[in-house]
């Protein structure tokens, strides 16, 4: 084993200095409003809707613009190619992706009360996984809708993808697909646990401020 | 190891990264329809639609009421209302449903469904003589009298349910037609269930006969077809002549319980223009090959060929409109991106040389590859066609809320077709038809495109749920089109007709010495003339009115007794009207100059009850009243 690697894994066991802690604890809390706020938005614009349609991905809901009507009216309009019905029993992930918000809020907190580097390395990871896993399912959810038209439907459209993110003409409609401010808040999450992470990992004035350039030893 | 620390921020970049590419999706005004260009275009619009006051319109438009049962008058280009012709329903505003005849014409119904507007044609052009509309709801068609504005005749034909296939006449005003949309079990008044529909169910589509002196029309000849659901129609010209065309849906012949319609009759990837040769049905009918049923003359195309053949056209079409020189067949499939052009000589050709893929019902179906000409990709929801004269159609496009326009054949071979789509120009919202100037005759006059749109929503000052439909004016005289004028109208104008204003020549007093206009014979023209006279229970009545009394102002009945009251309104001035309102009797008559009216009710409630001048016709109107005393 490298002296390097060994280096920083002897760092990653190092506790977190306050700055740290308050900074980790600032994402933990700032979890909380991605409950209340979308992930995601899709907006259906055609000359006949000047207003657009809207529709909002919360973590735990599907819910359409115009006080939850423009759900309706894009399921009304998707009958007539064969779409299923965009319904929340039929994303699963609306019941666990809240949960997983939690657990990592958990984590977080547990790094901010207790925590060494590591705790926060383990939090990214997970992170990372998730997000991931979430855009991806997010994908293959409308991948799905799009691919498996009724053939019985009174218009035919090729089997498509809807966007998940950008711009895509489907029928008469521009269809924008974007994050949401939910999203933005796990962007800063991430970018308040990365703070915290360097506000550990870096000790000013410390001869070993940057182990893998200096690549000296010892402990301190 | 620099690369795992990298790796960390990946939350971040996941989302972040994205934050800010790509452009935003555009919103408010900026595809809102509204006039496009700069504000000296805005101004330009402004003063092509400025009729100023004193000025008379260029057209007459005539527009459709829906189930209104009515034709909305409007001039063009001004688009202000001017009048509106009550047909299928009662309109209290010119007392229409509560004289004598007019209840009598509108029979057991208080309602139509007025779709669309046909206007008497000499030689393909508009004559300015009477004009036609259907009632798609209760089998009728009704004319109207040019002359003075006024429904003169509504015809009952048997076996035809839902008559939306109508009413188009031919270029010298022969036959206008009438057609089922919804199919019924044959003949009238049967009973079938309907998952007997692909057997006992049937459509009709019929020829009425115009007499080319007064107008009056009779039921000419019906041809029984398959129960596909026939929907637009209109007559050839040129080297079409002779012919009518219908479009038809659901020509997978079934209606399943639970089905739902709009999905079982989309599954054929093709539906069908019915095209009919009017004169060999004429010739058949005169030549004893019909049967009677329900008291009309019925052809059966699998016993009397060469009368009927099918188009092959993209599924669910709306439109089928001939082009003014009568060649080019169009046909829209709602549901397809195209619009199809089809050509009368190959068509003919194809009937010659017996060219057919198959035969339904005795109805052969031509070789679609033989007689197609072009397929237009016009855009999303094509329904209807109108033209220009100047080798240009313009295709309404309910999906994509705009109208294509585009040219005419001849097309270079294996060209790219979109080149021919020349201009778009979105409309507000969802059009169904569109009307140009003169459209339907030989010589559109290729200046004004009225879009008669389905939803207007946000584009005018808010009445709450039930939102007016939209007609939007549109400049076709240059290369691309140019949005003028929003109007607003009452339920429903499906189609209309735009026709140039001086080929209309009203009158506005029925000359008492007009020949014209035969007098009444209850007219009474002075008042001591006037009378009360009473038979038996039957009080009769000669009344006249005149600025501002009623002659004579007091009628004595009995309770019980049936009241038949005339009256004339002996007026020689224009707009002097009078009207003849007696209260909590539901009488309500408006008598225009010249004009006698007759009213018969029974007096069954004792009082006295004032009857009164509604039409505020002079200084005293106010004065201008009676009493009926029922003793």
């Amino acid at each position: 084993m490298s002296e390097k690697y060994k280096r920083i894994i002897a760092i990653l066991d190092r506790p977190l200095t306050t700055r740290s802690r308050i900074l980790v604890a600032t994402a933990a809390l700032i979890l909380i409003p991605t409950f209340f706020a979308p992930l995601w938005r899709m907006s259906f614009m055609a000359q006949q809707y000047p207003e657009g349609l809207d529709l909002y991905i919360y973590s735990h809901s599907l819910v359409g613009g115009d006080q939850g009507n423009d759900l309706v009216e894009i399921n009304v309009l998707n009958h007539y190619i064969g779409m299923a019905e965009l319904s929340e029993e039929d994303f699963s992930e609306l019941k666990w992706i809240p949960l997983v918000i939690g657990l990592i809020g958990v984590l977080t907190l547990r790094a901010a009360a207790i925590g060494s580097l590591k705790s926060i390395l383990d939090t990214m990871v997970i992170c990372i996984y998730f997000a991931g896993f979430s855009l991806w399912s997010f994908w293959y959810k409308l991948n799905y809708y799009g691919k498996h038209l009724d053939p019985r439907a009174a218009v035919e459209v090729a089997p498509f993808t809807p966007p998940v993110f950008g711009y895509r003409m489907v029928g008469q409609f521009e269809v924008w697909s974007y994050p949401a401010l939910a999203t933005y808040l796990f962007v800063a999450f991430g970018l308040l646990l990365l703070g915290g992470f360097w506000f550990t990992w870096h000790r000013p004035g410390e001869k070993m401020l940057d182990p893998i350039r200096t690549g000296s030893g010892g402990e301190q | 190891m620099r690369g795992v620390l990298v790796a960390l921020p990946m939350i971040a970049l996941l989302v972040s990264g994205f934050v800010g590419c790509g452009k935003a999706p555009p919103r408010g005004g900026a595809r809102g329809g509204g006039t496009r260009g700069t504000g000296s275009e805005i101004t330009d619009a402004a003063l092509a639609t400025y009729v100023a006051p004193g000025d008379l319109d260029e057209y007459y438009l005539f527009y459709s009421g829906g189930h209104s049962g009515q034709i909305f008058v409007a001039g063009v280009p001004s688009m202000r209302h001017i009048a509106t012709i009550p047909v299928f329903t009662p309109y209290p505003g010119t007392g229409y449903g509560f004289d004598d005849e007019t209840r009598e014409m509108l029979g057991e119904y208080s309602w139509g469904d007025s779709h669309h507007p046909g206007l008497s044609e000499t030689d393909g052009e508009y004559d300015g003589r009477w004009l036609f509309i259907n009632d798609n709801a209760n089998g009728r068609l009704a004319r109207i009298d040019l002359r003075d504005f006024k429904t003169k005749q509504i015809l009952k034909v048997p076996n035809i349910s839902a008559n939306h296939g109508s009413s188009f006449l031919s270029p010298n005003s022969e036959y206008v037609t009438m057609a089922t949309r919804m199919s019924v079990p044959f003949p009238q008044g049967t009973y079938a269930d309907v998952t007997d529909y692909g057997t006992t169910y049937k459509g009709i589509v019929a020829g009425i006969k115009i007499d080319p002196d007064s107008g009056e029309m009779s039921l000419g000849w019906e041809i029984v077809v398959p129960p596909f659901n026939y929907d637009l129609g209109d007559a050839g010209k040129g080297p079409s002549d002779g012919y009518f065309f219908w479009t038809c849906y659901n020509s997978e012949r079934e209606f399943i319980e639970g089905g739902k319609l709009e999905v079982t009759a989309s599954q054929r990837d093709r539906d069908y223009i019915l095209m009919v040769d009017w004169r060999a049905a004429q010739q058949a009918v005169d030549a004893g090959r019909a049967r009677t049923y329900a008291g009309a003359p019925v052809l059966d195309p699998d016993t009397v060929s060469g009368l009927a053949w099918y188009i092959p056209l993209a599924k669910s079409p709306h439109g089928v409109d001939v082009s003014p020189d009568g060649r080019w067949i169009v046909g829209s499939g709602k549901l397809s991106p195209t619009t199809t052009v089809f050509d009368i000589e190959k068509i003919k050709q194809a009937i010659q040389d017996g060219d057919f893929e198959e035969t339904i019902d005795g109805i052969p179906v031509l070789t679609y590859n033989s007689v197609r000409e072009a397929e237009i990709p016009v855009g999303l929801g094509p329904l209807h066609t109108q033209f220009d004269g100047k080798g240009y159609a313009y295709t309404s496009l309910f999906v994509e809320s705009a109208v294509a326009k585009w040219k005419l054949p001849p097309y270079e071979a294996g060209a790219d077709m979109n080149q021919y789509v020349v201009d778009k120009i979105p409309v507000a919202y969802n059009i169904g038809h569109l009307v140009t100037a003169e459209g339907d005759s030989r010589s559109p006059d290729g200046n004004y495109l009225i879009a008669l749109n389905k939803l207007s929503k946000g584009r005018h000052l808010s009445v709450g749920p039930s939102i007016p439909e939209s007609a939007q004016l549109i400049d076709i005289s240059g290369d691309r089109m140019n949005l003028l004028y929003d109007a607003f109208t009452e339920p429903e104008p499906h189609y209309a007709l735009m026709i140039r204003a001086d080929k209309i020549d009203p009158i506005e007093v029925y000359r008492r010495d007009d020949p014209e206009w035969p007098q009444n014979p209850d007219a009474t023209w002075a008042v001591e003339d006037t009378r009360v006279e009473r038979r038996g229970r039957t009080v009769e009545v000669w009344m006249l009115a005149v600025r501002s009394f009623f002659s004579p102002d007091v009628i004595r009945v009995n309770q019980g007794d049936r009241v038949i009251i005339h009256v004339t309104n002996i007026e020689q001035t224009r707009d002097e009207l009078h009207g003849l309102a007696i209260n909590d009797y539901n009488i309500n008559i408006v008598i225009d100059p010249g004009e006698t009216k007759t009213v018969t009710f029974t007096a069954d409630k004792s009082g006295v009850f004032a009857f009164y001048c509604t039409n505020f016709c002079s200084a005293l109107h106010q004065e201008m009243q009676g009493y009926l005393l029922v003793r």
